[in-house]
């Protein structure tokens, strides 16, 4: 009883099958669950399905079929303008291609998520940019930064409202390796301090670091591990 | 920092770090602007200006004789004149013929003032001067052509006077007159020197009187001077003035459709551009919307940009577009133009409008943009 309580997010029977006549089959009937502060990592070959699970998870888009529970709400009935809402209060995106708006110094792009949100605190803001370690880069453009302090940036984006889960695509698809670890770490750090983090990745040992990690092939689960 | 503040930043920035589309845009409604600005101005001061003009091409009333007489009195003449308002009187020139002879061959001699005759006919065309001397003569270019005479060379005409004696005078030619119409093959000179010559005095056969006036004025003026000096009727050239006005609308007509068309066009290219600017930040939207953008702070960004574009290619077609008008004037109308200053919210509230339609497309398009394909690398 106490476990159900705990789940931030609960997928069961979930399909998603694009084109009209059911060409691709991109998820087939996936059940998970993921309980708070959990870190789960989703594996699995090109065009597994692993992206089109985070949109589903993220309220980017919506299954074909199946309910998607987050935070006690079935966000498959709800219209585009409730997901933008949901999307605004209770998810951190982290890309692979980073997305900063590159006409924006890195504080703004910062503040832009707050923009969205509800107010803007720029003490705040740079906060958030001096726990990635970019303190000093605050008045830079994004094409000024290299690869890994854009994806800080993006993660100090991610953080600035407080989600309630962290969906990370690929996020050390475009670093080296010495960026992978300062992104890593980072993620750690956040896991620590109690925040749930779903990551899809290739890299083993970034998976390596999830609590869980699930398989996709083909659409379908086909193997959960946990590694404590 | 506030939420507007932050706004304007990103407004701001947008416009400033992304210059070069940004610039296709601005120019468009610019151009626009100026077009618009340049042709209402002319529009509203073409009035004033073809008024001035039309009358230019010649007189818009006329007295002859009444009844059987086949002269006028100049007496009458002056008690008409008196009754016209002198303001807006441009020109009153006496016209009195007498058949003459030169070198055998018969011409007609027009006595005239020719100091009225520059201002109710100032389409006359005079190639060397006007006759200023007592003896000298204006010959009409088909005259000129036939005798092969020129500014400077003399001609002598003979007829007679009131009591049928012959006269003979030798008179200088100060010019060429060509009109391309009767005048070309008619012979002036100065009244004076035609009534010294016909021994007969204070008449003419007709006066060609120019005034600043439209048709009701006019038709109301030329009643007057036929009740109160009854030796005169008074009538209108209608021709000049029905053309005035209707060459005048007309006139309007097109300047407005160039103007439409101008307007049209600008909309189409911003259009375009914008439609080029929302498919070039399809990302930037899609991550937007992703971090939790609502579809009314996308449209409101981007009209944002559009209504910043609208005020300041709006103001630059104020600027340019005076130029652009008082160009036009000084090389058609040889004046220059008197610049209405209403016309500058009118200029940059059209181009807002313009703008804003032409973002609509655009505009509904950035909000289609689906958050999902920021995850999708592409
Ligand atoms: N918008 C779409 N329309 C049609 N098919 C799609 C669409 N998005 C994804 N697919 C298909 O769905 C399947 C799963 O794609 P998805 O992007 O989820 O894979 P992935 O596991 O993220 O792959 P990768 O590791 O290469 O990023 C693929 O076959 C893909 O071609
Ligand atoms: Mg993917």
């Amino acid at each position: 009883m106490n476990e159900l309580e705990n789940n931030i997010l609960e997928l069961k029977d979930v399909s998603m099958i694009y084109g009209a006549g059911g060409q691709v089959k991109a998820l087939q009937n996936i059940n998970l669950t993921v309980v708070q502060g959990e870190w789960l990592a989703i594996m699995g070959p090109s065009g597994s399905g692993k992206t089109t699970m985070m949109n589903i998870i993220g309220c980017m888009d919506r299954p074909t079929s199946g309910a998607v529970i987050l935070d006690g709400q079935d966000i498959t009935k709800l219209s585009p303008r409730a997901l933008t809402a949901i999307r605004r209060d209770k998810i951190g995106l982290i890309f692979q291609q980073f997305h900063l708006i590159p006409y924006l110094t890195a504080l703004e792009n910062v503040m832009v998520a707050q923009y969205y949100h509800s107010m803007i605190d720029e003490a705040e803001a740079l906060q958030a940019l001096t726990r990635v370690g970019l303190q000093d880069r605050a008045k830079h453009l994004p094409r000024q930064l290299s690869g890994g302090e854009q994806q800080r940036v993006c993660i100090a984006r991610a953080l600035i409202n407080y989600p309630k889960l962290i969906l990370a695509d690929e996020p050390t698809g475009n670093l080296d390796e010495a960026n992978e670890k300062i992104v890593l770490d980072l993620l750690r750090r956040l896991h620590a301090e109690g925040s749930t983090i779903i990551v899809v990745t290739h890299a083993p040992e970034v998976g390596e670091h999830a609590e869980k990690t699930i398989f996709l092939e083909h659409g379908r689960v086909v193997k959960t591990t946990r590694n404590r | 920092m506030t939420k507007r503040q932050m706004y304007m930043k990103m407004l701001l920035s947008s416009l400033l770090r992304r210059r070069s589309r940004m610039t296709v845009a601005l120019l468009a409604i610019a151009i626009g602007a100026t077009v618009l600005l340049g042709m209402m101005t002319i529009t509203y001061d073409i009035p004033r200006q073809m008024g001035r003009e039309f009358r230019s091409y010649g007189a818009n009333m006329v007295f002859v004789a009444s009844g059987k007489d086949a002269m006028l009195k100049l007496t009458d003449v002056e008690k008409a004149a008196a009754l016209l308002p002198q303001e807006s009187l441009l020109g009153v020139a006496p016209y009195r013929y007498e058949a003459v002879r030169s070198n055998m061959q018969p011409y007609t001699v027009a006595g005239t003032l020719f100091d009225q005759v520059k201002k109710t006919s100032p389409y006359w065309n005079v190639e060397g001067g006007w006759p200023s001397e007592e003896n000298e003569l204006l010959i009409g270019s088909d005259v000129a052509e036939f005798t092969r005479l020129a500014p400077g060379n003399t001609m002598t005409i003979t007829g007679r006077d009131a009591r049928q004696r012959r006269f003979n005078r030798e008179m200088t030619i100060s010019g060429v007159v060509r009109t391309g119409s009767v005048e070309d093959g008619f012979l002036f000179m100065r009244l004076d020197t035609m009534e010294r010559l016909t021994g007969r005095s204070g008449e003419a056969e007709v006066v060609e009187v120019s005034i600043a006036a439209n048709e009701a004025e006019l038709s109301a003026l030329a009643a007057r001077i036929r009740e109160r000096v009854p030796g005169i009727t008074p009538r209108l050239v209608k021709r000049v003035t029905q053309s005035e006005t209707s060459v005048l609308s007309k006139l309007q007509a097109l300047v407005t459709l160039v103007t439409l068309v101008v307007l049209v066009l600008t909309m189409i290219c911003v259009a375009t551009t914008m439609m080029t600017v929302v498919m070039e930040r399809r990302k930037e939207i899609g991550l937007k919307k992703a971090i939790g953008a609502e579809n009314r702070s996308i449209v409101a960004e981007f009209l944002g940009e559009g209504l910043c574009l609208a005020i300041l290619g709006g103001l630059l077609g104020v600027v340019f577009g005076w130029g652009f008008a008082q160009t036009i004037s000084m090389n058609v109308f040889g004046r220059s133009i008197t610049f209405n200053f209403a016309l500058v919210p009118v200029t940059i509230l059209t181009s807002v409008v313009v703008t804003a339609a032409a973002c609509l497309i655009p505009v509904r398009r950035a909000t289609d943009v689906e958050p999902a394909l920021v995850l999708r690398g592409e």
